[in-house]
This record gives structure tokens, sequence and C-alpha cells, in this order.
């Protein structure tokens, strides 16, 4: 039985992993931040509607996840779903069009910033109702159990979803069934204007996994190398049909709850404290310093990145809109399904 | 609610983000300080627990205001208010009763996609024990909520989220609107508009277009949905002898059926044309502009539907 524990969480100061590693994860980590910067600026052009949570901040959860994980595996998160959705593998145009409504979208214009779906890249979603997808992606665990496959399914929620009635009663489930579902709580320190203390008696999220005698540990969400680390073990605890895990990734949004969100409710110092162990940055300073990567290296990678970013604004820009016609499209399988006009 | 609050010490506002952030929409401002964190409670994102809270809290005497940051967020907690708050009087032959207030926005809001679109109101009618009061008139809102707070039995407001900003004439003195009562908002003569809401809004302005071609239409603001006020509606039909029903409802089972169903049955001979009815469209509503544009009637097909029951082009 592996102890509900905080993990140590001193970042290393050694590199670990190798080159391609560390480039992989800073250049995952640079297009999220970098898409969520141009979608904030294009919401405030009014190109992005509706609710749009970004996830700047966060983006470290996202890279070392997807490093840990098989493309096999499933994964299935909340609303905050754009660095998600990228790391799966959804590309910056699609992902861009989405959010602009685009036909070319990643579900054609019909999700937006909150629902983004592939089935090809095994990503369930993209919840709006917080919690939701707690039982959801117990049940695709289900599923693959029920199968026979080895693939688990990573079901991630914030802080916020980890008062939800669901998640206990999803928890205690998987634990009976012993199914291959991977927690994560993203506790970025608040739901909307709620911090976490005002939640619960219990801030340390991991230890509601005791209550069902899950594996769970705290982890250091501002590292891609002590995610990567987690996610690994956690994983491999998982795949091998030992059951759920449960890991509370501590991190941190720097912008507000949604684009509407002042976020008045937190101090400058408290922003700042978070801001000075920035994923991005301190993924690039460790690259150079550690000499994992030479200065040329990481520029490229920029330059890549912007490109592809421009790209994705001007493919969004130039796609048409869906066809209001399209309206009834999805709605049920059944092609000839008789709609009341 | 906060004249409620002074007046009564068992009324107190739950909910996420009521207190200490003023509201998600605002709509609780001021309140935390006034009352303080007894009365003006934000609640952990639990909706289910928190509506059963409530639930307990009034059977136990107090006079609970459960806030949902918007309707589509209480399906979690259908539970509490379909099998315990609706039906807690009849259950124990009226030992207990439950009189709470659910509160929150419901209907589609512009670009919010899926699951953050939806209209509660038929939903919540279809259940015999809860009452439904929908209304953005601000005067008339005051009325209604003071009267839901004092109301014995559950209440479900549901207000609208692109209507917050909405002023109009709200003064200060008491006074209570009647859970029950429709208001007719213009007097006419040819055609009955009905509708509730904030598809009131091109409901007048259909209303306003009719006018300048001659039409003379009646507009009811429907303000509660259960009970449905039919005198109001039977009468307005007795005259005009034409209905047009807009409904932000699905039309399946939506409130524009019950309407239809009860002119019919009631006001049979009366009727010229067939009862008309616009709702937002039978599907689930997506993301993209062109998508929201063509989801809900607008004031053209409301006129136009004026002038087909008018029998004019
Ligand atoms: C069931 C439900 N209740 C309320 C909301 C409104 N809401 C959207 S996000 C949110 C806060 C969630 O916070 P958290 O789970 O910590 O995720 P984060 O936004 O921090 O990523 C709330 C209350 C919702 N979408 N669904
Ligand atoms: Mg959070």
């Amino acid at each position: 039985m592996v102890q509900n524990t905080k993990s140590k969480g001193k970042r290393s100061k050694k590199p670990t992993y190798t080159k391609e590693t560390y480039l992989e994860w800073y250049e995952m980590m640079l297009r999220i931040r970098r898409f969520e910067e141009r979608t904030l600026m294009m919401y405030g052009q009014q190109k992005i509607r509706g609710f749009c949570h970004v996830y700047i901040g966060q983006e470290a959860i996202a890279a070392g996840m997807i490093s840990a994980i098989r493309p096999a595996d499933a994964v299935v998160t909340a609303y905050r779903q754009h660095g998600i959705g990228l790391a799966r593998g959804i590309n910056a145009n699609e992902a861009m069009a989405e959010l602009y409504g685009k036909a070319t979208g990643v579900v054609r214009g019909k999700g937006g910033s909150m629902h983004f779906f592939s089935r090809e890249k095994r990503f369930f979603g993209g919840n709006g109702i917080v919690g939701a997808q707690i039982p959801i992606g117990t049940g695709i665990a289900f599923a693959e159990k029920y199968k026979g496959t080895d693939n688990i399914c990573v079901t991630m929620f914030g802080d916020g979803a980890a008062r939800q009635g669901a998640l206990f009663e999803a928890f205690n489930m998987a634990m009976t069934w012993t199914l291959p579902v991977l927690y994560i709580c993203e506790n970025n320190g608040y739901a909307m204007g709620t911090s976490v203390d005002r939640t619960s008696n219990v801030t340390d999220i991991y230890k509601i996994g005791s209550a069902f005698d899950m594996p769970s540990e705290a982890v250091d969400g501002m590292s891609p190398e002590s995610v990567h680390e987690a996610l690994e073990r956690a994983s491999e605890h998982v795949r091998s049909g030992k059951g759920p895990y449960f890991l509370e990734i501590k991190t941190y949004r720097y912008k507000g709850h949604s684009v509407s969100d002042p976020a008045k409710y937190r101090t400058k110092d408290e922003l700042e404290e978070y801001k000075g162990m920035d994923p991005v940055k301190t993924t690039e300073k460790k690259i150079i310093d550690g000499k994992i990567a030479t200065a040329e290296e990481i520029k490229a990678i920029k330059d890549k990145i912007k490109v592809e970013i421009d790209e994705a604004i001007k493919f969004a820009e130039s796609s048409p809109y869906p066809d209001p016609a399209d309206l009834f499209d999805n709605n049920y399988v059944q092609k000839d399904y008789p709609f009341l006009q | 609610m906060s004249e409620e609050m002074r007046r009564d010490e068992n009324v107190f506002l739950m909910g996420e983000e009521v207190a200490e952030y003023n509201g998600a929409y605002k709509v609780s401002k001021g309140m935390l300080d006034e009352f303080g964190a007894k009365r003006v409670i934000d609640t952990p994102i639990s909706e289910l627990g928190f509506a059963g809270i409530g639930v307990g809290a009034a059977m136990n005497g107090l006079r609970p205001i459960v806030e949902f940051m918007t309707w589509n967020f209480a399906v979690l907690a259908f539970d509490q208010i379909v099998n315990n708050a609706a039906k807690t009087n009849s259950q124990s032959a009226g030992e207990f009763f439950c009189p709470i207030v659910f509160r929150g926005p419901s209907g589609s809001a512009g670009q919010l996609a899926q699951q953050h679109s939806q209209t509660f109101e038929s939903w919540m009618a279809n259940v015999p024990g809860l009452k439904v009061v929908s209304c953005i008139d601000p005067y008339d809102s005051k009325g209604l909520i003071k009267a839901a707070i004092r109301d014995n039995d559950p209440v479900c407001m549901m207000e609208a989220e692109v209507m917050y900003g909405h002023t109009g004439e709200v003064p200060e003195e008491e006074y209570l609107v009647p859970i029950g009562k429709a208001a007719v908002r213009r007097e006419g003569t040819d055609v009955t508009l009905v509708s509730f809401n904030k598809l009131m809004i091109p409901l007048q302005q259909a209303a306003d277009e009719l006018a300048k071609e001659n039409i003379s239409a009646e507009v009811i603001d429907l303000r509660t949905i259960r009970p449905l006020d039919h005198e109001t509606l039977i009468r307005s039909v007795q005259k005009t002898n034409r209905i047009i029903v807009v409904d932000e409802s699905w039309p399946f089972a939506g409130v524009s059926a019950e309407i239809a169903y009860v002119i019919q049955k009631h006001a049979f001979d009366y009727l010229d044309a067939p009862v008309i009815r616009l709702n937002a469209a039978d599907t689930s509503l997506p993301y993209a502009p062109t998508l929201v544009e063509a989801y809900l009637p607008n004031v053209e097909q409301i006129v136009k539907a004026a002038k087909e029951v008018m029998y004019v082009k």
C-alpha cells in the first residue's frame, strides 16, 4: 500500500531527464502560454466570446502529465482545458478556430472555450459542470478495464470541484471496483473568488483519498519534472491493475478565474510569489544554466511557437462560421431524427 | 432580499460566491456587509448539499434563499428540490412545510454553449408542490421576490443573466407582487402576444412594429409560470381571438404547450386562428455565433406569426 504522504516536493537542482524531454516540456509550456496570451487578446477584441478560462501559470501540469502517460490513455478535464487539449495533441489551429466558433474548430465551433473533444487524441473534454467529469472519467476507466486494455484514464478537476458529492461517490466505486483511473486535482488555490480554506476544513485535498484507502499525495505543480515524476509513478500503479491513485497538484493561476474576473480577492504579493516560480521561465533558466541546450536552441523554439500561434490566428480569422442550418446537427446519432419545428 | 432580511431574521441567503464576492453577477452586493456572515453565506461548490441544507433549515423554521449561480447547476440539486422541497408538505401530511426560495438566472445568454444555456421554467413547473416565477421587469421582480420569500411553499425564481443590467423604476417603498398573476403590459384588440422573462423584450418590440401597421397587439407577461394565470390569458383571447406564445423553453412539453392546451380547452369558440408558439430551437445550443443567432425566436418571427394569425401579408 502506498502511503498517503506529502511528497518531499523539493525541486531537484540537477537535471535528471534527457535534453529532448526538457525541450519538449519547454516547447509545450511555451505553446500553451503564448496560445493563452493571444486568446486573452482576441477575447478583448470580441473575436472570442462566452466563458473563457485560461491556463496561464498551470502549464507545467499539462507538459509533465503528457510526457508521463501514453497516447492511448484517456484524459478528461473541466472547462479550463485549452492547455490540456493542446498537450494532448489538438493543434493550435483547431483550438484557436474553436475559440472563434469557426467551422474548422476541433468540434466545428460547437463547443467553444469550454468544450474541446477529440476521439483521435483520446481527449474526452472539456466539461462545464464543476465536478461532472469525476464520475465520467471513472466510467471511462471502467470501460478500459471492461475491455481488458492496460490504458488508464487521467481524470482532472479543480480544488473547487473537490467539494462536489460526485467526487466522493466516484472515489468509492473506483476503489471498490479497482478501476484504472488516475485522479488529478489541479489545486490553483481558488474556485472563482473562494480560496481553498473557505471551502473545507480539509485544505490538503490529497487527504480526501485516505477516506477510501486510495493512495494519494501532494505534488509541486510549478515544475514539469515533479509533475512528470509523480505521474509516472502513479500511472504505473494504476496501469498495473492496483486501482486508482490520487494526486493533488499544487499550482496557481496567474489570471482571474475567467476573462471577466478582476481577481480582487487575492494579494499582489501572493501573485508575485507564484510568478517567481513561473514554470516557463524556471524551465528556460534551468535549461540554459544547466547547459541542457543552447540559447540558440531556445530561441529556435520561441520562433517556432510564434509562427505557430500567428498561423493559428490567421487560420481562425480566415475560417468560416458554421452554417446556421447546422443548428440541429449532432443532437442525435440518428440521421433523420424528427425535430419539433 | 435585503428588505425581507431586515423584516424577518429567519431569512438568510446562501450560495456560491454570494457573500465575499458580492454574487457572481453582483446580485447580493453589499449584503454581507449589512447582514454579516451568519446570514449571507458562501458555500463550497456543492449544489446538492447546500440545497438540501436549505430544505432542512426551511423544515425547521427558517426561510432560506438558496442562490444557484445559474439554474444549469441547480440540476445537481434537483433531487432536493423535486424529491424533498416539493414533497415535504404532502409526505408529512402538513406536519412540515418548506418555505424556501431557490433562485438564479435561467436561459441562454449568448455564446455559453450547451451546458450553460438551458431554460428551466417548464421543468420545474411540471412538479406539483413547487411554484415557479420568472420575470425580468425590475419593479415586479422586487415585489415577486418579496412575495416568494414570504410564501410558505417552495418557490423557484428564474432570473436572466443578460438582464441583470436592465434598469427601471423600482420604488424604495414596500410592496408585493402576487405570485400567480400575469401582467398585461399593453392593451390591444387584434392579437394576444404572451411570453415571460427576457423574451418579453422582443415581444414588446414586435408589438411596436405591429402598431406601425395598425395591428393592435395585447402584450402579456406571465410573470408566474406555476400557477399559471388562466383567467388573464382566456380573457385576452376572448377579446383578440388570436394568441401567439413566445417561449424560451424547448417545444416539447414547454410552457407554450401548456398555454396552448388551456386556450383550446377554455377559449376554443373564441379562436379565429390556431394558437402559434415560437420556442427556442429543439436542440442543445452550440457555441458559434451563427448558431446562437438561429436559436431564439426574434422580433421578425413574432411579427410574421402575428400577421399569419391575422391572415394579413
Ligand atoms: C455545478 C457547477 N456549479 C457552479 C459552476 C460555476 N463555476 C464555474 S467554474 C467554478 C469554480 C471552480 O473552481 P475549481 O474547481 O477550483 O477550478 P478552477 O476554475 O480553479 O480551474 C464555478 C463555481 C459550474 N460551472 N458548475
Ligand atoms: Mg481552482
